[in-house]
This record gives structure tokens, sequence and C-alpha cells, in this order.
């Protein structure tokens, strides 16, 4: 278990630090001149000198590269272009906001998921199982933008029952005005989720209850309850850990669409915002945070499969 | 493709053959847009803003005075060129160096799968998002990042399906008649690794439509005025109370669109991956 922790430690790290080489590549090898990109196509020569010298951009690359890496090694993610304020706080704010969205979602989705995939196996072949599948494929071919769309539509617009778009601090509004303006992104988020998570569960739910452990723990005279409880659902959830991370970078790709559309000030607006803006610093720091977030994640479900998976934890390879 | 589709005693499944139906017709009303839309998509009038769904406008017309039928019709080909183009790029640079690893164990093999363990290990969005960041958005800029996102999952099945390939006895046959490298991956291994490929292709169009769209509902597609569905949806949100209609029709036919394809998708697979067809009765 020691060595794994530490094989999967080890390529985290891997994993940020080529990220910080790709991130960096990409927007300093490309064509076109960064101060060129800042400062528009109108810019003078003398205020795009002027602005190279300011930002060092005239260093050797590896310079300008190591420069803004030890910067983020000590939490310096360099002065955002827009905002006159340093980057990393603007990005940490954005993140807790980002994280909550992310986090109601995540919860929401192995709950309801779940529960909606072992009720489809258990009562396979029923009306309510059928019904299910049917809306499993619609509700994952929905591009999540068009979801926005229909849920302001029909929740703001029609039905005024939420705002649309915004955000309001707890110490503003207070708990609730806080929650009206999560419901609707957070609802955008999770739809296409539980069907993706609730489908597989319902496979693997189906497979565990095939299987020849199951058929013995029947044929030893065990309530059904038990039978499903104690013997099918450990097994069948498995895979499901393993589709939730999975699952974590779809969020990641739902929040940037989400947070956009709803006016929602967490990372995935900031992002969109910094790649509008030409804002360098903003939008390397913030694809850095991601990244990382996103491995963490899938480090945390690794652990977690190996900690229930006996043949892992006994001391096998995981692949 | 053909000959494993036609051969006897396969009938397509009908959810397939829907699946088909839909999608051909989208790509005939792609190819025909200019010539059946009623309106010039681009054609403005002033007088004619935010009208409902009528006779004369079917759906409606947006913003600018546009006929949205017109413009929906004349947006068909950008999801499908985004779908199908970034999926066979995705193949074209995924299968190749798959095989490769396949073939070459070492330091090939590591290089190149090592790659592929960073590259997987982004969230797709992110990775689109890095590519297009600090270039002009365009459609082919778009199509390339999709496509690109998508190499490491072809490389990592192309891997995987030719080193199982490669331990069969017709490669042992073909390497104990003294057969090189090159003929080897191309005339054996090959042809006998379409199947799982195709599979995964069908699947990759539906996720490529989607990360397309979404791209450029975000603004890193084609620019305006261009009548990609995901752009106009982005377009009518402004308008969304006073003009639903500007939006929902070409998300509804975006929808459409996806859901057929994925029939398509999972119709394949069912089909041509015998280890997944026996499971369906279980």
């Amino acid at each position: 278990m020691a060595g794994f922790l530490l094989r999967r430690l080890a390529s985290l790290a891997f994993v940020l630090l080529a990220m910080t080489v790709l991130v960096f590549g990409i927007v300093h090898l490309l064509p076109g001149s960064v101060a060129h990109m800042i400062l528009g196509e109108y810019a003078t020569n003398e205020a795009i000198a002027t602005l190279e010298a300011k930002l060092g951009l005239n260093d050797p690359l590896y310079v300008q590269y190591w420069r803004w890496l030890s910067g983020l090694l000590h939490g310096d993610f360099g002065q955002s272009l827009t905002m006159e304020r340093p980057a990393g706080p603007v990005i940490l704010e954005a993140l807790a906001r980002s994280a909550t969205l992310a986090g109601v979602s995540i919860v929401l989705v192995a709950i309801i998921g779940v529960s909606l995939g072992i009720h489809s196996a258990v009562h396979k072949g029923s009306a309510s199982d059928r019904a299910l599948t049917l809306a499993q494929y619609f509700f994952i071919a929905v591009p999540e933008f068009f979801w926005c769309i229909l849920v302001i539509l029909f929740f703001a617009v029609w039905l005024g029952w939420l705002p649309a778009t915004g955000y309001t601090p707890i110490s503003d509004g207070g708990v609730l005005g806080w929650a009206k303006h999560l419901v609707l992104p957070v609802s955008t988020l999770v739809l296409g989720l539980i069907a993706h998570v609730s489908r597989l569960t319902r496979s693997s739910m189906l497979e565990a209850i095939d299987s020849r452990y199951v058929l013995a723990a029947r044929a030893k005279g065990l309530p059904e309850r038990i039978v499903l409880r104690r013997h099918a659902l450990p097994n069948a959830l498995l895979p499901t850990i393993t589709v939730l991370a999975v699952d974590i970078g779809i969020l990641i790709g739902g929040i940037v669409v989400v947070e956009s559309v709803f006016a929602y000030p967490g990372l995935g607006r900031m992002l969109v915002y910094a790649i509008d803006n030409q804002d360098l610093p903003l939008m390397m720091g913030g694809m850095i945070v991601i990244t990382a977030v996103y491995a963490l994640a899938n480090l945390v479900a690794d652990i977690l499969y190996a900690v229930l998976n006996p043949r892992i934890r006994v001391g096998g390879t995981a692949a | 493709m053909s000959a494993s589709l036609a051969a006897p005693g396969l009938r397509l499944p009908r959810t397939l053959l829907v699946g088909l139906v839909i999608v051909g017709v989208i790509g005939v009303l792609a190819v025909l847009g200019p010539w059946i839309a009623p309106y010039d998509p681009q054609d403005f009038s002033m007088r004619m803003r935010l009208k409902p769904p009528s006779a004369a406008h079917w759906f409606g017309t947006d913003e600018f005075g546009r006929d949205v039928l017109s413009r929906v019709l004349s947006g068909a080909h950008y999801s499908l060129a985004m779908g199908f183009g970034a999926t066979a790029i995705s193949l074209a640079i995924g299968v190749p160096l798959g095989l490769l690893a396949a073939f070459h164990r070492g330091w090939v093999e590591e290089v190149i799968m090592r790659g592929v363990d960073l590259l997987i290990s982004l969230p797709p969005v992110l990775l689109g998002l890095l590519i297009l960041a600090v270039t002009e958005p365009g459609l082919f800029k778009t199509i390339l990042a999709v496509g690109l996102v998508y190499v490491p999952i072809m490389t990592r099945l192309a891997r995987a399906v030719a080193l199982e390939l490669l331990a069969e006895d017709f490669v042992e046959a073909a390497r104990a008649r003294g057969e090189g490298a090159w003929h080897i991956l191309v005339r054996e291994i090959l042809p006998n690794a379409w199947p799982p490929l195709i599979v995964e292709t069908a699947l990759r169009v539906t996720f490529a439509i989607l990360l397309g769209s979404a791209l450029s509902f975000l603004g890193l597609g084609p620019q305006p005025p261009a009548s990609e569905w995901g752009l106009m949806i982005a377009e009518s949100r402004p308008f969304i109370a006073e003009a639903p209609w500007i939006g929902l029709a070409p998300g509804l036919c975006l929808c459409l669109l996806l859901i057929a394809v994925n029939v398509v998708g999972e119709g394949l697979r069912d089909l041509l991956d015998p280890r997944l067809r026996g499971r369906g009765h279980g």
C-alpha cells in the first residue's frame, strides 16, 4: 500500500510538472508576440517594446519558465494583466466558489445516480427501469449549455421561481439567497452525470447479481435484502468509484460552460474571461490549478478504490 | 467496413437503422442547405426582428430579422464537420502512434505511452481551451483542437488492440515467412484491428460534436455571423424571454443529431463487439 501511494504521488508530481511545461510552451511558442496580443493590433512598436521589457519577455524562454515555475511553487501566480491585482487571490476565490458548485454536484450525483442504478438493476425489466433507461439516453446526449437555456427558460423566465444568473455571498443574501443562485447551475451540472452514473451502476449491479457469490449467498438461504446489501452492492460499487472520478473531469468541463451561462464567478468563468481578455498569468494559473484539482480527485478515487478492493489492498499492482 | 456489415445472416438492429436514417437525413439537409433554405441565412431585416414562428418563418426570426430555419439549415454542416472531422484527425494521428507503440516495445513505446498518460490526465475541455486560448478562433482550429483532445484515447486503444493481435498465430506465421514490420502492421494487424476501432470512432463522434459545440458556445469556434448551432444558442441568450425560439431551434436540432449519432455508435458496438454482444441478454 505504501509503495502504491508513493507511485501515485510521483505520477501526480510528474503530471503537474509536465502540465506547467505544456501550458507555458503553448502560450509562448505559438506564433505571435505575447505583448502584441495583450496590446491589440493597433499597438505602437515602442509600447510593445516597453511591455516586453516590463514583463521580462526578452529573457530566454527557460529563464522565463523558471521564473514562472518558482513563483508557482511559492504560491505566486504573477500579476493579473487586466485586474490590477495579483492573480493568486483571484484564482483562489474563484476556486472556492467553484468547489462549492462541484462539491454539491458530485455528492448529489453519487447519491441519486447510485440509488437510481440500484433500483433499475433490482427491478430489471419493470416499467420504471425501462423509463429510466430511456431517460438516460436522452439526458446523456443533451449538451450542458442547452440544459442551461432550458432550465433558465422554464424556471426563471416562465415560472419565475429562481434567479436566472448571478451569485450572492452568504454575507449579503443569507443562506437562502446564496442557495437560490446555486439551484439552477447545480441541477444543470448533475442531470447528465446522474444519467451516466446510474447507467453504469445498473450494469455493474446486474453483473454482481448474476455472479456465483450471490448465487451462493442465496443458496445459504439469506434473505434477499441481505444478499443485495452485503454481497452484491459492495462489489457493484467498485466500478462506480472509477466512474465518479471520470465524471469529475466531465464536471470540470461542465463548470466552465455552466458558470459562463449563469454568470457564476468561479474558476471556469474566470478562465473564459482570462482567455477572452488575453490575461495570460490568470489563464495559466487557472489551468494549473484546475489540473491539480483534477489530478488530486483522481488520486483520491484511486486510493479509495485500493482501500475497498481486497485484490489491490493485499498487494497486487494497480494498473 | 462494408464487408463485415454485409456479412450474411447479420441483420441491422432497428434502433441502429433509425439512428443511421436520422444522421443521414441531417447530412443530406446539411449538403442541400443552401438550395432548400427559404431565405438567405445572413439577410438582415429590421422590420422582421424577433418574429415568432409562422407559416412564412417556421422557426421564427432572430434579433436581426434573419430566418432561423435558414440559419439552422446552413449551420448543420458545422456540427457534422466537427464531429466527423475531429474524430478523423484523432484516428489519423492516434492509430499510427498506437501501432508504433505496440510494435516497438522499449523506449519508443515508453515515450508515446507516457505522453498519452499525461494528456489523458487532463480534463478534455481544458485541453481544448488550452489549444484554442492563444490563437484566433475558427472552424478548422476547433476541429483540430477537438481532434487532438481525443488522440490519446485512440492511441491507447490502437495499442491495446495491436498487442492482442501480435500474439495471434497469423502474425507468428507472417514473421516466420520473414515479412517486415511494415507488412505485418499494415497487412496483418490493421485489417483485423478495425472492428474495435470503428466502435470507438462511432462513439467518439458524439463526444466530438458535444465538445466542439460547447467550445463554439464559449466563443472559441466559428465566429459570427456563422450559424454554428452552439454559437446560435450563445447569441440567443439576451433574447431568451422575448424570443426563446432563436435558441430552442438549433438546440433541439443539436440534441436530435447527438441522440442519433449516439444510437448509431451504441448500435455498432452491440453489432461488432462480440464480448459486449453476449452480455446484452444477461
